[in-house]
């Protein structure tokens, strides 16, 4: 078991975000369970740890908000799991200010 | 009669230079970046080198660089030694061969106000959602629903560009055995704490890189820039590598941070930004179509970027790929030619240039690190075997550093060994 010491929330709290709360612009496919092998590599690689595990049950936790708009998951799971994977509507989304 | 000459897609360094190079010379130019202001989106290692950057913007010392680069440090990391080279060198900081760290926030809006001072108008906040195509040729964009047209398009979206596949100039995304996920850190801490910690004179930096137990012994490494008054601490990762261990990539970088070797490097820093962007490391094997109807790609939509792992290179090559992307355009749109014929000397003038000379040399890079695995678990350890003896004394009977090296030169294969460091002079 891998030890995970890390809160990326936290991390990604003191990002300056505009949060679309109409549109998500990445979905994932309708039944996609969190024990999909598809699914357990955005659990990996999502920097932005935004692919979760549930503590019980198979359904797969995903929240768009804190997205850092990297498009690692649309290319490893494009083809396979996710529905859409689109850029944030206008002037939404991440905004570094030091990048 | 187009609404414009042409349309830039993107305002990150690749971008703003084409726009700046076409607008000095007259033409109507748009750009559309779909971030607030330009380097709203984008993230780096990193460091510039400042070549090519001098050759568009002779004043390129007034850009928010952040400081030169005086110390290149690269280190092999096992998990529980850490072994490092430190070079300096007058040379490295002449005028030419100078690299400096930066910020893509601050430095991007520059490259942009030099643009639309020369007269290219910008678009903020919307993303190209597609590209008008008529006969085959891109003859403009589709942005919010509106529809601009423009002589030519340049595509400079980054390597996450989702245009270039609607171009038909590539496929839908890259392999992801090419492409690699970064994750950083910016870390602000007084210039003094910097200057004593990374052993630089003020106004000086250093470029460190890692390779090693900092990606768990996959592909990939981490890196440490010195800023002005902050660092840059952050890890790349190939994805295919990342799918063969457990340590998710965040928590690779958390791990870094740990370790007794940088922890002190970043203590009492206050972590003011987390961000995560894609690195294209596939080399030329990656790239796509570079020139179609209508349309030119630069920048990281192109694949223009280099991880050897003691260095990384993607902005100098976004500069310079721009500049020459918007010199083929003015030629093509002085003769009145914007078709794929027309704009095909692009191709020509980035294989003249350091761009694809460079993209060629390191061709076998990306397959050597890819076959190499001893290179992140192996050699390092290695390295630890061979220098804790050198400096344990404890009483025990010590030996030559001879006699210490060869059975662990032996336990590691000395033919696979050569093998390896020859492949690795010949790629690298
Ligand atoms: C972790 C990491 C470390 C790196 N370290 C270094 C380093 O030390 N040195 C180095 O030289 N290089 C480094 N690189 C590579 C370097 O950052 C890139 O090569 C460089 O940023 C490419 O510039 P670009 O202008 O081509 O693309 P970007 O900087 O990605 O610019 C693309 C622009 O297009 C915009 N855009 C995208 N899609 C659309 C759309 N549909 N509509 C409108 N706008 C759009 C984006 O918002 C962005 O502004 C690193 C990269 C990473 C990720
Ligand atoms: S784009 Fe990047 S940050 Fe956003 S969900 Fe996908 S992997 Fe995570």
């Amino acid at each position: 078991m891998i030890e995970i010491t890390v809160n990326v929330d936290e991390k990604l709290s003191l990002n300056k975000f505009n949060v679309d709360e109409e549109n998500a612009h990445i979905k994932l496919k309708e039944g996609v369970k969190a024990s999909d092998p598809e699914f357990l590599k955005l659990v990996k690689c999502c920097p932005a740890a935004l692919y979760k595990v549930p503590e019980e049950g198979d359904e797969p936790i995903f929240d768009y908000a804190g997205c850092l708009e990297c498009g690692t998951c649309r290319m490893i799971c494009g083809e396979t799991i996710l529905e859409k994977w689109e850029y944030p509507q206008p002037t939404m989304g991440i905004e570094y200010r030091f990048g | 009669m187009a609404d414009f000459d042409a349309i830039v897609i993107g305002a990150g360094c690749a971008g703003n230079v084409a726009a700046y190079t076409l607008a000095s010379a007259g033409k109507a130019v748009l750009v559309v970046e779909r971030g607030n202001y330009a380097g709203a989106k984008n993230m780096t290692g990193g460091r510039i080198y400042t070549h090519s950057l001098a050759k568009v913007f002779p004043d390129y010392q007034d850009a928010p660089l952040q400081r030169k680069i005086t110390h290149e440090r690269i280190s092999l990391m096992s998990p529980d030694s850490n072994f490092t080279v430190d070079y300096s060198a007058r040379e490295l900081e002449e005028a030419g061969n100078e690299s400096y760290s930066v910020l893509r926030g601050p430095f991007d809006q520059w490259l942009a106000e030099k643009a639309e001072n020369a007269g290219a108008e910008y678009i903020y906040g919307i993303a190209v959602e597609d590209l008008i195509i008529e006969n085959g040729k891109v003859s403009g964009i589709i942005a919010f629903g509106d529809e601009i047209t423009a002589d030519v398009v340049i595509l400079a979206d980054g390597v996450n560009s989702l245009l270039t596949s609607k171009a038909g100039l590539s496929k839908k995304a890259p392999a992801i055995n090419q492409v690699a996920v970064g994750a950083k850190e910016t870390i602000e801490l007084p210039a003094e704490v910097i200057e004593s910690r990374f052993l630089c004179n003020p106004g000086e930096g250093s470029s460190w890189l890692f390779a090693g137990d900092c990606s768990n012994g996959i592909v990939g490494g981490a890196f440490i820039y010195a800023n002005q008054d902050s660092v840059s601490v952050g890890i790349v990762a190939t994805m295919s590598e990342v799918l063969k261990q457990d340590i998710p990539v965040y928590q690779m970088l958390e791990n870094f941070k740990q370790r007794p070797e940088i922890a002190p490097l970043i203590r009492d820093g206050k972590t003011v930004e987390y961000s995560g962007h894609v690195v294209p490391e596939g080399g030329l094997h990656m790239m796509p179509e570079i020139v179609g109807d209508g349309v030119l790609v630069a920048g990281d939509a192109a694949m223009l970027c280099m991880n050897l792992g003691y260095t990384v290179r993607g902005m100098d090559l976004a500069v310079a790929s721009g500049q020459i992307a918007g010199e083929a355009a003015i030629k093509a749109l002085d003769a009145g030619d914007t078709s794929k014929a027309g704009l095909a000397q692009y191709k020509t003038m980035l294989d003249n240039s350091f761009v694809m000379r460079d993209m060629k040399l390191y061709e076998s890079a990306p397959e050597f690190l890819e076959t190499s695995p001893m290179m992140f678990r192996g050699v390092p350890e290695m390295l630890r075997d061979i220098m804790t003896p050198l400096f344990k004394n404890n009483g025990e009977p010590r030996q030559h550093v001879m006699q210490i090296a060869m059975p662990v030169v032996k336990k590691m294969g000395l033919f696979k060994l050569a093998k390896f460091a020859m492949k690795a002079v010949k790629s690298l």
